[in-house]
């Protein structure tokens, strides 16, 4: 729609005479032109700490101007963008994707611009590999350049963990869970040291993280076809977490709930797979009461990641090119440490991983956790993993099915069949 | 201008004096000339109306044929239409089980919120016909939840029926009695959004059949209580028979509402996925179309629902008003 308001403005305008002073002002959406002048249009959401980089950007290309258009919430903003890039028009030059809509947009490549095209395929070294493969399409395109990640750890109770005579270290505790039926026998025995709270917070969000340190596909093939069935990877994950509701260790509170959010202040739970995005999350729920109350180990397993973004441009830019270079610039490795500074956001790159500013970086809240330590080897280490185009809607039907489980609906068995069944719907294959 | 012969009607002829002019002036016009005022005549009134119909058939009855049309058809959200394929979604949904789910679920909860959301609604007009303290307040109170926002409706019961922490549940266990799981257990959850909709819905009701009570003429009231008849034998007698056209438009209203039931179920669903429920415990046939529509993306089935469910509600609309007319003719 804003384009084409745009250009038949610019119709009236010529009619009309010296009206490209007015146009200047007029064209918020698409990218405009005045005389060499570029308007680029940088779509975001949440806070993803771009503002330094963009002036350094404008500085380096005098004749371009970036806007930011912000959106917080990406249940608001992914269904806009989405409406913008179908209808091929009102998308800003540059896009910010989460990455459990990424596959979603991957799979309408026609509509974006394939970075390849612009200098991208020699970026490869700037991106750790799994993280550089989520931004393609199966046939080589490169639609998406990655930003930050969340990698993995988990988030624990220091005072729950004291009062069940489990260590508090966080080496100690890191330790006691090499592997997820360690995590288990721990969460045994801390369930029967009987402290009133329980283990997990909900098996949802561990589902995740254990389906993901598999590698490959999670629930579709690149040729989007379910793979839940044939892999065992999948269902291992789901037998793992149940396992873990089956042991009891479960407080059964849907996660982002009111009461899951009540969980974090009121010491419910002991632990949380935590992202490093999660700590802010706790920071902000806990609030100064909660300071030095949670720390956070490494996940069992060793590797993982959830949430991140990439950078893509849509096919409708009227200035493709230097869209293309905004895009690289911000993800380049410079551009990622500093966000890293500005925000918090762990790199997508190699580089700025292993750079001193965010090794040896601390985070108070947490008992001075040396954050920066605990995420860059679990980052590394994850095999790349693919999300299909219908992830979101898959996710959520396992959402339901464990959350099922663990509030003893439904057996595990009758869970995996539902969940397989609204998966099957969601892929158009039920 | 000897137009009997044309057969309009003379008031009609010279309440409009300009094809009277254009006749007059030039003859070779004059065929012309009645035919434009036989067009105004007969056309305005249509002109006058279209808007109302332009704009329902843009924003009403097209996407209602649409829907028709997609529904006939794969349609994705991504692929957009990916071929004609008949009736095949409909012969899906029918042995569907998660559309008989939501279609029970609708009809369960529509039965316990609507009947006693209407009861009450009465009892509450009847209060506030009589002559009580404060009452313009009272009746200014009622309409409170119906104009309350839904962001706020959604924080205030979410509190109430926490399964953890909510009120009622705290409630309940200083009384003695097991928390319950509002949003796991099937039957819990629909008192659950009965209570939502009632507290929204209520106050609306009651004040249209207050001002239906309004309009029954005080005589009739002041006569029965001379022949001795007790407030709740004029409530009976009198009130309740001469609201009868008011009760039964509530009821198909109601009807028509509570089928396409969906805001109260949607805040009540945590992760707005619109599951209804980890097992789909509460989710409504709306629910239902808008997730396959557009957490799924599968416009034709979703459209395949949506025309069922309309289809649904005409059906109940016309049982409403069957019944209703044999009332009256009684």
């Amino acid at each position: 729609m804003m384009t084409k308001r745009v250009r038949g403005a610019r119709a009236v305008a010529a009619i009309v005479g010296g009206g490209a002073v007015l146009l200047a002002t007029a064209c918020g959406g698409g990218g405009g032109e005045d005389g060499g002048e570029v308007t680029l249009v940088l779509d975001t959401f949440g806070v993803m700490g771009f503002e330094d980089r963009i002036a350094a950007f404008e500085e380096e290309n005098p004749g371009i101007t970036v806007e930011e258009r912000n959106i917080v919430d990406t249940a608001d903003y992914t269904p806009q963008l989405q409406q913008n890039i179908a209808s091929g028009s009102g998308a800003g030059d540059v896009v910010a994707i989460e990455e459990a809509n990424i596959a979603q947009f991957i799979a309408q490549d026609d509509r974006f611009v394939d970075l390849n095209d612009h200098g991208g395929a020699e970026l490869e070294e700037n991106f750790l590999a799994w993280k550089w493969e989520q931004g393609h399409t199966p046939d080589g395109k490169l639609v998406g350049l990655g930003t930050d990640i969340g990698s993995m750890g988990v988030c624990y109770n220091v005072q729950l963990f004291e009062d069940a005579g489990l260590p508090t270290d966080r080496e100690e505790v890191g330790e006691l869970w090499p592997t997820w039926e360690e995590f288990i026998s721990t969460g045994e025995e801390f369930m029967e040291a009987d402290t009133g709270a329980s283990f997990v917070s909900t098996i949802q969000p561990y589902f995740r993280a254990v389906s993901a340190q598999a590698g490959g596909a999670v629930y579709q093939d690149e040729q989007g076809e379910l793979v839940l069935e044939s892999n065992d990877t999948t269902r291992a994950a789901f037998d793992t977490v149940t396992a873990m509701s089956e042991a009891g260790l479960s407080a059964s509170l849907p996660i982002w709930s009111d009461e899951w959010n009540a969980g974090i202040q009121n010491n419910t739970f002991a632990t949380l797979p935590c992202p490093a995005w999660m700590l802010g999350h706790i920071e902000s729920t806990a609030g100064d009461a909660g300071e030095g109350r949670w720390d956070v180990a490494a996940v069992p397993g060793g590797s993982g990641n959830w949430g991140g973004s990439f950078l893509a441009v849509p096919e409708q830019s009227e200035h493709p090119e230097e869209a293309a270079a905004l895009a690289e610039f911000l993800t380049a490795p410079e551009g990622q440490l500093s966000t890293w500074n500005a925000v918090n956001t762990l790199p997508s790159s190699p580089e700025a991983l292993e750079s001193e500013e965010v090794q040896s970086f601390t985070r108070p809240y947490f008992n001075d956790a040396p954050v920066g330590e605990i995420y860059v080897p679990s980052a590394m280490e994850l095999e790349p993993v693919y999300y299909g185009p219908d992830t979101q809607a898959i996710d959520d039907a396992f959402r339901a099915a464990l959350e099922s489980v663990e509030q003893g609906q439904a057996s595990p068995d009758e869970a995996w069949d539902t969940a397989v069944g609204e998966a099957e719907r969601a892929t158009g294959e039920g | 201008m000897t137009s009997t012969e044309h057969g309009a009607p003379p008031s009609a002829r010279s309440a409009d004096p300009r094809p009277a002019a254009t006749a007059t002036g030039r003859r070779p016009g004059r065929n012309r000339g009645t035919l434009m005022s036989r067009l105004d005549v007969k056309g305005s009134p249509y002109l006058f109306i279209a808007p109302f119909f332009v704009l329902f058939g843009v924003f009403g009855l097209f996407p209602l044929l649409y829907t028709v049309w997609v529904s006939l058809h794969e349609w994705s959200l991504i692929g957009g239409n990916e071929g004609f394929i008949g009736l095949d979604n409909y012969v899906r949904l029918a042995t569907d089980a998660k559309f008989w789910l939501a279609l029970y679920n609708t009809l369960g909860i529509f039965l316990i919120a609507v009947v006693p959301q209407l009861l009450l609604a009465l009892t509450l007009a009847d209060v506030l016909n009589r002559r009580i303290r404060g009452q313009s307040a009272f009746r200014m109170t009622l309409i409170l939840p119906y104009i309350t926002s839904i962001a706020a409706l959604a924080i205030v019961f979410s509190q109430l029926f926490g399964s953890e922490f909510g009120l009622i549940n705290q409630a309940l266990g200083y009384l003695g009695f097991d928390p319950i799981n509002w949003r796991g257990d099937k039957y819990f959850s629909w008192v659950a959004i009965a209570v939502m909709i009632d507290w929204r819905w209520t106050g609306y009701n009651a004040l249209i059949y207050l001002a239906a009570m309004q309009a029954v003429p005080k005589d009739v009231y002041e006569a029965a209580s001379l022949d001795g008849a007790s407030r709740l034998r004029q409530f009976f007698q009198i009130t309740i028979p001469m609201l009868r056209p008011t009760i039964i438009f509530t009821v198909i209203i109601s009807t028509i509402g509570q089928m396409q039931l969906f805001t109260e179920p949607a805040i009540f669903d945590t992760g707005g996925n619109m599951a209804g429920g980890t097992q789909g415990q509460f989710q409504t046939v709306m629910m239902l179309v808008f997730q396959e529509a557009f957490r799924y993306g599968n416009y034709g089935y979703g459209s395949a629902i949506a025309w069922v469910l309309f289809v649904l509600v005409v059906v109940l609309g016309l049982v409403n008003t069957l019944i209703s007319s044999r009332i009256k003719g009684a």
